[in-house]
């Protein structure tokens, strides 16, 4: 879907080693659902997500970003076929879920800035650069089962 | 999407802790701007360095963020307070107004890697609805 220099590669390997999946999901999901608060309809069945401390306390919220979080795994162990990688995941959320990709792209900028939050000004712009090219062809893939 | 009185309080105090480094962190937004979203480079082919942290990108970082700034005071009126400046935009620089929303998330990103804990989930909205009153104001002008 997209070419990949030795150096974008590297660069996404060392960004991603660094994520702590279990700390950065939570964080980042939380705060799509606090920042885009319609998100929230995708999450009925959460429990309470009434305030942004019931939000970034809710069990059920964590556990579910470790889950979207995880899933960038795969993309970055397989960086030459994103598209072929996220087939499945993408009709499911086409097709079962009913999530408007609008929301890939969201959630990729919030993650992006909690990455940001994270490593400060190690985030260059030109790691930056990279990583939203990552992004963008992880949330292109998610999007390309829907039409 | 308009501001609450919590997301104006929530600007105003961030924007506290902003203006002593404005010109640092307006470079660095514009520097994260060019470099991420290279097709942003098109509005700016007459500077010699599109470099981040180059004399044209530092003065013009520094001027943006100033600008934003004085928005700050001016939340209760943004159309009316920007007018000027979306003439601008509009009928000088011909900005396509896409372009505001990758200004603001670079903005963002350059906020949460300075102020990592007060950069906490409610200023972010705050600022992510500020910076969208903000463009939209800049915006009307244009037809």
């Amino acid at each position: 879907m997209a070419d990949w220099t030795d150096a974008e590669k590297s660069t996404i390997s060392a960004v991603w080693g660094q994520v702590d999946i279990n700390e950065v999901g939570p964080l980042a999901l939380g705060r799509v659902l606090i920042v885009y608060p319609w998100t929230q309809r995708y999450f009925g069945s959460f429990g309470d997500v009434s305030t942004a401390a019931a939000i970034m306390g809710n069990p059920k919220v964590a556990a579910h970003g470790k889950v979207v979080c995880g899933a960038l795994d795969k993309a970055v162990k397989n960086m030459g076929n994103i598209l072929a990688t996220y087939k499945s995941l993408s009709e499911t959320h086409a097709n079962k879920l009913f999530v408007d990709p609008e929301n890939f792209r969201v959630l990729a900028d919030v993650l992006t800035i909690v990455i940001a939050a994270k490593f400060g000004a190690a985030f260059t712009p030109e790691i930056q650069a990279t990583w939203q090219k990552f992004m963008k062809v992880v949330v292109a893939a998610m999007s390309s089962r829907y039409f | 999407m308009s501001l609450s009185a919590k997301d104006k309080a929530n600007v105003k105090a961030i924007w506290g802790k902003i203006l002593p480094k404005s010109d640092e962190i307006g470079e660095q937004a514009l520097s994260r701007m060019l470099t991420a979203y290279p097709q942003t480079k098109t509005y700016f082919s007459h500077w010699a360095d599109l470099s981040p942290g180059s004399g044209p990108v530092k003065n013009h970082g520094g001027i943006i963020m100033g600008a934003i700034g004085k928005a700050v005071g001016l939340m209760d009126d943004l159309v009316g307070g920007l007018s000027a400046l979306s003439d601008r935009h509009a009928f000088n620089l011909r900005v396509d107004p896409g372009n505001f929303k990758i200004l603001s998330h670079n903005i963002l990103v350059t906020l949460a890697i300075h102020f990592p804990s007060d950069f906490t989930p409610e200023v972010h909205i705050a600022v992510d609805k500020f910076l969208a009153a903000l463009s939209a104001a800049l915006a009307d002008k244009y037809r």
